[in-house]
C-alpha cells in the first residue's frame, strides 16, 4: 500500500519566525443550510458546534470553520477524513447538502513565533492587530487565495490550494527572512 | 565655495566620519549627513549639468523638492540613476557619479547647447516632429535619444529585495513636523489608532531649524517631548524614513519606507511599500519655498534661502563665505541672521518690496546688514559658481545700479503649501492673495464612501506659514517673530528684457525658462496642462515642485488673467519617485507569479520535461531524451502510445462536482446537450456555450449518483467554469437547489492510453477493467494497486484509454507504479503536444485552437451535441440569430497538403478578388496543424467557407516569402474513422 504524501512533505523554513508545512490534514467541505438540525446534531456528536459567521470552533483535535453563508470546513486527522465525510454525508442524506473530502486539494502551513503576524501582514490585506482568536479569515496571500486563523499563541495557520503550496512556501520564507522584521 | 564649519550641526555626528566618492574623487562626510550636505561640506558646489543646455548646476534645495542634484548611486548591479542627494542619507563607501555630461563634469561638450539656446525653444520636440517631415526620424530622433535622459540605466539584475506590508489606522498623519506631531498627539489622546509617517530620518520639520517657542518650550525641546509622549502611546505608530507617496480612493495611502538604503547587502529589504487603509489622512506635509526668476538663477551657489539655513543649522555647512539674500518676504531674513550667527558675511539683503518692515527686518538692520529695498537682481555673475550679483531696481528693466561680490545667493520667492496628498484624490485648492499661494479649500475636501472628508490639512500644508498660526490651529500656544506681508514677484526685475528672460529659469531640471512659457502663450497655449506638456515645465523627476507656481504665474501674466483662472496642473502620486522594486514587492524570481504544480511535477522536472504553460500550470510538452529534439520526442511518444501504452499526467483537468435536486436541470441549462438523462455510472461528452452561443468549454460529464454529477473541464477552464456555475446559481437561479464543489486539485489524474493499457492496469491489480466490466464511456470505483481510485473509460486519442483519478496525495505513487509496472509493456510518459497531435489525428476539437470566442458548435459540425429536445440552454437563443444560422459561416474541415508538408499555423485560404481595402479576399483559415507520425504527413484542421460541401477541392494558403501552400479539403478524422481501436 502506497503512503499518501502532502504537497511539500513537511518543508520548513526558519527566519525571524518559523514557517512549516504541516503535512497531511483531513479537510471536509460541507455545503448545506447552516441552520439545519441534522448538521447541528452531527457536529455536536463530535464535540463541535456550528460556528457563527467568520468563526472557527475547535474541540478534540478537530475544528469547524465558517467559510460562507452555506459552507463550513471541518478539519480532522487525515486518516479520519474519508470516514468523517461518509458520516456527515449520511447525517445530511435527507437534506440538500454536499459533503466533499478536500483533504488532498489543500495545503496547511503554520507560521509561529513572537513576530508571526509580521510575516502575514506583508502578504495579506488583513488587520492582524484586530484579528481575534477564533476567527477564520478568508483572504489572499499575495496572488493566491488563503484562509487564516490564530491556531495557538503566537501561531497562525494558513490553508491554500495544494497546487500553489510551493508558491506559498516561497512567499512565507521570503517574508519571514531575517532582517525583514518590522520595527 | 561651500565648506564645513568647525562647530555646530544638529544632525551630524562628528565622531563618525564616513568616506564616499563623487565621480571617483574620494570625499568625507559625517554620520547624519545627506549626500547633499556631505558634498557641500566637501566643497563640491557644482554637482551636475542640466538636461537640455548642459548648464552647470548645483544644489538648490535641502529636501524632496531638489531639481538639480541627482546622482548615480552605487555600481554595477546596485547602480541606480537619478538619486536625489538632498534626501539620500550618506553611508560609508557610497559611490556617487554626476550625470548628464560628456566627457566630464568640468568640461562638457554638450554645453554648446547653452550657446544655441535659440535653437531649442519651447515645444522643441513637437516642432521637430512636424517639420521637415523627414527630419524627426533621420536627424532629430537619433540626436535627442543620444543626449536625452539624466542617468544611465543599470544593466544588471537588482540584487536587493523589496517588500510590501499592509496597515490599518483611524488617523494617518503624513508629516512629522510640529503640525503633524500636534495632530498625532491629539488623535492619540482621543484613543484613535494613529500612524505617523515622516519622509526624512528626523522629526520636527522646519520649526527645529527656524526656532520659536511652543507651549513654553524651545521648538526642539517641544518636539522631543512630543515624540516621547507619542512613543509611550500603544495606539500610535511612528515611522520615519517613510514618505506618504499617495492618497487614493477610500483612504488608501501608499507609504514608501527606506529600510536598507544605507546598508546595501546586509540582507534587509531595501524598501518597503506600505499599503495603508486610513480612516482620515491628516496632511501635515509642510510648505516648499519658491525660487525667484532672475537671470542666472541656476548658477551653482544660487540656492533657496531656507536651504542655506538648513545646511548651516542641521549640518554645519556654509554654502558660501559671502551670501547675498534676495527676497520678497521676511522669512529669508532668518537666513541672513543665521549666517551672521555663524560668523559668515551677508553683504546685502536685496528686498523686492518697497517698504519691508517687521522685527526680522529690524534685527537685520540693527546687526548692520545693508537692506536694499525695492531692488532686485539683474543677473548672477559666474559660470560654474557664483562670483557676484548685479543689482537693479525691481520695478525697472534691469539697469545695473550696483555690483556685489559674493559666492552664494540665498533666494526666497515666498512659500507654497505642499498640497499634493490633499489633491491626489480630489481635494480642491483656493488662491490665497496675501501669501500668493494655493492652499487647500477645506470646504471641498477629497471625500470617501460616506461623502465625508478623507483628508484634513494642518500646519503649513494648510497655508499657515507662521509657527504661532500653526500651533494655534492645534490649540497649542506658540510664539515666533512677527512677519510683515510678502509681495508677489514672478519676474526679477519686473521689466526684464529678452536677454534676461532667456536665462531666468523656472524648471531647472528640464531647462524651462520664463521666455519659453511666454513663447508658449504667444503661440496660443492657454491651458496650463497643455503649456506644461509643450514646454515640459514640471515634467521632470521633481514634477515641478519648485517651478509649478512660478510657471503658471508667468503664464497667467502672459495671458493677462489672474492666477486662479489659470489653475494648477494635476497633482499625481507618487509625491517623489518610488522604486520599481517596492512596487514589485516580493513578486520576483520564483514567486513572480504562482506556479501551479501537479503532484507529479517534480517527477516530470527530474526527467527533463520540456514545459508548456497552461494557465498557471506548467505541463510537460514532451519528455526529450538525450540528444533528441522536441519534435523527435513528440513523434516517439505518439508512436509508442499508439503501439504500446502512453501515460499522461492529466491532473490539471478541471473536476467540478454538481449535486442537488435541481442539478440535472442546472446542467441541462449549462451544456448544449442533455445531461439529466445520463445513466448513473456513465460518461458523456458535453459542450458549454456562453449566452451569445459561442463555444467556451468542453469535457466529459460523469453521473456519480442519482443527484450528483462530475463535470470535467479544460485545464485552463476549471476556475472560470466553476465561477460561471456559481454566478448563475447565486445571481440568476438562486432558488435552485444545487451545490457545486471544485475538486480539481483533490484528484491526481492519469490517462493510460494505448493497446496495452488494459494489460498494464490488470498488472497493477485490484479492479476489473475488462471490456465487459468497464465498457467505453463508463466508470468504476475501487482500489487500484492499493490506492483508492475511480477509473473512467474515456478516450481523447482514439486508443483504448482509461483515465484514473486518485487522491492527489497518492498521485505520485500511482504515477510511479504505472511507470515501473508499465516498463514491461513499453510504457512511456507523453506530453501535451502528443496529446494534441493524437486528438487532431482523430479530428477532435480543442478549445482555444478550433475555438477563439467567435466559433459556435455548429461551425465545428457538433450539431449532434446540441439538444433539440431541450426548451432552453445557455446560448440557445443566440444560436438562432441570423448570423449564427448563416450558411456562409466557415465550417470545420480536415486539410491535407498536396505535397504532404505541414501547413503553417494560422494561415488563411485566399479566395478570388480583393476587398474594399485592397486585400485579398479570404475563405478560410487553419486552426490546428501538425506533423502526424502515425500518417507520416502533415495534417491540419481549419474553418472553410462551405467547407464540408467542398471535400476534395484544393485551396491555396499563401505563406511567408511568396510561398503558396496547397491543401485538399478532407474529412477531419484522419485515423481509425470507425473507432475500432478504442472499442476493444
Amino acid at each position: 500500500m502506497s503512503e499518501p504524501v502532502s504537497a511539500l512533505n513537511g518543508a520548513k523554513a526558519q527566519g525571524f519566525a518559523q514557517v512549516a508545512e504541516q503535512g497531511l490534514k483531513g479537510m471536509i467541505a460541507i455545503r448545506c443550510d447552516l441552520e439545519s438540525k441534522s448538521l447541528a446534531k452531527v457536529v455536536k456528536g463530535m464535540g463541535l458546534s456550528v460556528p457563527a459567521q467568520r468563526r472557527i470552533v475547535t474541540a478534540e483535535g478537530r475544528a469547524l470553520a465558517w467559510m460562507s453563508p452555506d459552507e463550513l470546513l471541518l478539519l480532522c486527522d487525515y486518516a479520519d477524513a474519508s470516514g468523517v465525510t461518509a458520516q456527515l454525508a449520511e447525517a445530511l442524506a435527507k437534506e440538500h447538502a454536499l459533503v466533499t473530502d478536500v483533504s488532498d486539494a489543500r495545503a496547511l502551513f503554520r507560521v509561529s513565533g513572537e513576530k508571526a503576524d509580521q510575516v502575514l501582514m506583508k502578504l495579506c490585506p488583513v488587520d492582524f492587530e484586530t484579528l481575534p482568536e477564533g476567527e477564520m479569515r478568508r483572504t489572499r496571500a499575495a496572488q493566491v487565495a488563503a484562509a487564516i486563523w490564530r491556531s495557538g499563541s503566537e501561531e497562525l495557520s494558513i490553508i491554500c490550494f495544494r497546487s500553489v503550496a510551493g508558491y506559498m512556501m516561497g512567499l512565507l520564507e521570503v517574508s519571514a527572512r531575517q532582517g525583514g522584521e518590522i520595527a | 565655495m561651500s565648506t564645513r564649519l568647525p562647530k555646530g550641526g544638529r544632525l551630524i555626528d562628528r565622531s563618525k566620519s564616513l568616506s564616499f566618492t563623487f565621480s571617483g574623487q574620494p570625499l568625507r562626510g559625517f554620520a547624519g549627513d545627506t549626500l547633499a550636505s556631505a558634498l557641500l561640506g566637501a566643497g563640491q558646489t557644482m554637482v551636475g549639468r542640466s538636461f537640455k543646455y548642459h548648464r552647470p548646476r548645483g544644489i538648490v534645495a535641502s529636501g524632496a523638492e531638489e531639481p538639480n542634484a541627482l546622482v548615480g548611486l552605487g555600481r554595477n548591479a546596485r547602480f541606480e540613476p537619478d538619486q536625489r542627494t538632498t534626501t539620500t542619507e550618506l553611508f560609508e563607501g557610497a559611490e556617487t557619479t554626476s550625470q548628464n555630461h560628456w566627457p566630464s563634469l568640468k568640461f562638457d561638450v554638450g554645453a554648446i547647447n547653452d550657446k544655441l539656446y535659440r535653437l531649442f525653444p519651447a515645444g522643441f520636440y513637437y516642432k521637430t516632429f512636424m517639420f521637415p517631415r523627414f527630419a524627426w526620424k533621420h536627424v532629430f530622433e537619433p540626436i535627442v535619444r543620444q543626449s536625452a535622459g539624466l542617468g544611465a540605466v543599470p544593466k544588471e539584475r537588482d540584487p536587493d529585495r523589496y517588500e510590501q506590508a499592509y496597515a490599518y489606522c483611524d488617523v494617518l498623519v503624513a508629516g512629522g513636523g510640529v503640525a503633524g506631531l500636534a495632530a498625532a498627539l491629539k488623535a492619540g489622546r482621543a484613543g484613535k489608532r494613529v500612524i505617523v509617517l515622516e519622509q526624512t530620518p528626523h522629526w520636527g520639520g522646519r520649526a527645529v531649524v527656524d526656532g520659536g517657542q511652543i507651549d513654553g518650550l524651545d521648538a526642539e525641546a517641544w518636539v522631543k517631548d512630543a515624540l516621547q509622549k507619542l512613543e509611550s502611546m500603544e495606539n500610535v505608530t511612528l515611522r520615519n524614513r517613510t514618505m506618504a507617496a499617495g492618497l487614493h480612493d477610500h483612504g488608501y495611502v501608499i507609504g514608501y519606507q527606506s529600510v536598507g538604503d544605507t546598508t546595501p547587502g546586509d540582507g534587509r529589504p531595501r524598501h518597503r511599500l506600505w499599503r495603508i487603509r486610513a480612516g482620515l489622512t491628516i496632511t501635515a506635509t509642510g510648505a516648499i519655498e519658491r525660487p525667484l526668476s532672475f537671470a542666472g538663477n541656476d548658477i551653482p551657489g544660487v540656492m533657496l534661502a531656507s536651504a542655506v539655513r538648513d545646511y548651516l543649522v542641521n549640518w554645519a555647512v556654509s554654502c558660501g563665505d559671502r551670501t547675498v539674500v534676495v527676497t520678497n518676504n521676511d522669512d529669508a531674513y532668518r537666513t541672513a541672521l543665521a549666517l551672521l550667527d555663524a560668523g559668515l558675511a551677508v553683504p546685502a539683503i536685496i528686498d523686492a518690496r518697497d517698504m519691508p518692515a517687521g522685527p526680522l527686518v529690524d534685527e537685520a538692520r540693527r546687526r548692520g546688514i545693508k537692506v536694499m529695498e525695492g531692488h532686485g537682481i539683474t543677473r548672477v555673475l559666474g559660470k560654474t559658481n557664483v562670483t557676484g550679483v548685479e543689482i537693479c531696481r525691481q520695478a525697472g528693466e534691469g539697469s545695473v545700479v550696483k555690483q556685489i561680490d559674493c559666492d552664494c545667493v540665498a533666494m526666497s520667492g515666498g512659500w507654497s503649501p505642499v498640497v499634493h496628498l490633499w489633491s491626489h484624490c480630489g481635494g480642491k485648492l483656493t488662491w490665497d492673495e496675501a501669501h500668493a499661494m494655493f492652499r487647500p479649500d477645506t470646504t471641498r475636501p477629497p471625500t470617501g464612501a460616506d461623502g465625508g472628508p478623507i483628508a484634513q490639512p494642518v500646519g503649513a500644508a494648510n497655508g499657515h506659514l507662521r509657527l504661532s498660526e500653526i500651533m494655534d490651529e492645534a490649540g497649542i500656544g506658540a510664539a515666533s517673530d512677527e512677519e510683515g506681508p510678502m509681495a508677489p514677484v514672478w519676474l526679477m526685475p519686473a521689466g526684464a528684457p529678452d536677454a534676461l528672460r532667456f536665462k531666468a529659469f523656472l524648471d531647472y531640471q528640464n531647462d524651462v525658462k520664463v521666455s519659453d512659457v511666454q513663447l508658449a502663450a504667444r503661440e496660443g497655449y492657454e491651458s496650463v496642462e497643455h503649456t506644461k506638456r509643450y514646454t515640459t515645465l514640471g515634467m521632470a523627476t521633481d514634477q515641478g515642485k519648485l517651478s509649478n507656481i512660478n510657471g503658471l504665474a508667468i503664464l497667467s501674466d502672459a495671458l493677462g488673467r489672474p492666477i486662479p483662472a489659470t489653475g494648477t496642473t494635476t497633482f499625481r502620486p507618487p509625491y517623489t519617485p518610488i522604486s520599481f522594486g517596492a512596487v514589485t514587492g516580493e513578486a520576483r524570481g520564483e514567486i513572480f507569479q504562482p506556479l501551479r504544480r501537479t503532484p507529479m511535477h517534480e517527477w516530470h522536472e527530474a526527467r527533463g520535461a520540456h514545459w508548456e504553460p497552461v494557465g498557471l500550470w506548467r505541463r510537460p510538452y514532451c519528455y526529450p531524451r538525450s540528444g533528441e529534439s522536441h519534435r523527435d520526442a513528440v513523434n516517439r511518444e505518439i508512436t509508442n502510445t499508439r503501439t504500446n501504452v502512453g501515460l499522461l499526467d492529466a491532473s490539471t483537468l478541471g473536476k467540478i462536482v454538481v449535486k442537488g435536486p435541481d442539478a440535472g436541470k442546472f446542467l441541462d441549462m449549462l451544456y448544449t446537450n442533455m445531461m439529466s438523462n445520463l445513466a448513473v455510472g456513465k460518461c458523456r461528452y458535453g459542450l458549454m456555450c456562453n449566452e451569445n452561443g459561442f463555444l467556451m468549454d468542453d469535457g466529459v460529464v460523469v453521473r456519480l449518483s442519482e443527484d450528483s454529477w462530475l463535470c470535467h473541464t479544460t485545464s485552463g477552464g476549471a476556475d472560470r467554469i466553476h465561477a460561471w456555475m456559481e454566478d448563475w446559481l447565486q445571481c440568476e437561479w438562486w432558488d435552485w437547489k444545487v451545490y457545486t464543489a471544485n475538486l480539481t486539485e483533490q484528484y491526481a489524474q492519469v490517462a493510460v492510453v494505448g493497446p496495452k493499457a488494459r494489460d498494464l492496469l490488470e498488472k497493477l491489480g485490484g479492479m476489473d477493467v475488462s471490456k465487459e466490466a468497464l465498457p467505453f464511456m463508463q466508470y468504476v470505483e475501487g482500489t487500484l494497486a492499493g490506492i483508492p481510485a475511480r477509473i473512467f473509460r474515456i478516450s481523447f486519442s482514439g486508443e483504448l484509454s482509461y483515465e484514473i483519478a486518485v487522491p492527489a496525495s497518492y498521485g505520485l505513487a500511482l504515477w510511479e507504479a504505472l511507470n515501473s509496472e508499465g516498463a514491461a509493456f513499453g510504457a512511456m510518459p507523453y506530453g501535451t503536444e502528443a496529446l494534441h497531435v493524437m486528438r487532431a489525428e482523430k479530428g477532435f476539437i480543442m478549445i482555444g485552437d478550433e475555438t477563439d470566442g467567435t466559433v459556435i458548435p455548429q461551425d465545428l459540425n457538433l450539431n449532434w451535441a446540441i439538444s433539440k429536445k431541450k426548451e432552453d440552454f445557455l446560448g440557445k437563443r443566440a444560436m438562432e440569430r441570423s448570423h449564427m444560422t448563416d450558411p456562409e459561416r466557415w465550417k470545420l474541415v480536415g486539410l491535407e497538403t498536396v505535397d504532404g508538408s505541414v501547413l503553417p499555423d494560422g494561415v488563411y485560404a485566399v479566395a478570388e478578388g480583393h476587398n474594399a481595402n485592397g486585400q485579398r479576399n479570404v475563405q478560410g483559415r487553419v486552426t490546428s496543424t501538425y506533423y502526424s507520425p502515425t500518417l507520416k504527413r502533415g495534417i491540419a484542421m481549419g474553418l472553410v467557407k462551405h467547407g464540408p460541401e467542398r471535400t476534395g477541392e484544393v485551396i491555396d494558403f499563401p505563406g511567408d516569402n511568396g510561398a503558396v501552400h496547397q491543401a485538399r479539403i478532407v474529412d477531419p478524422c484522419f485515423y481509425d474513422k470507425d473507432g475500432e481501436k478504442q472499442n476493444v
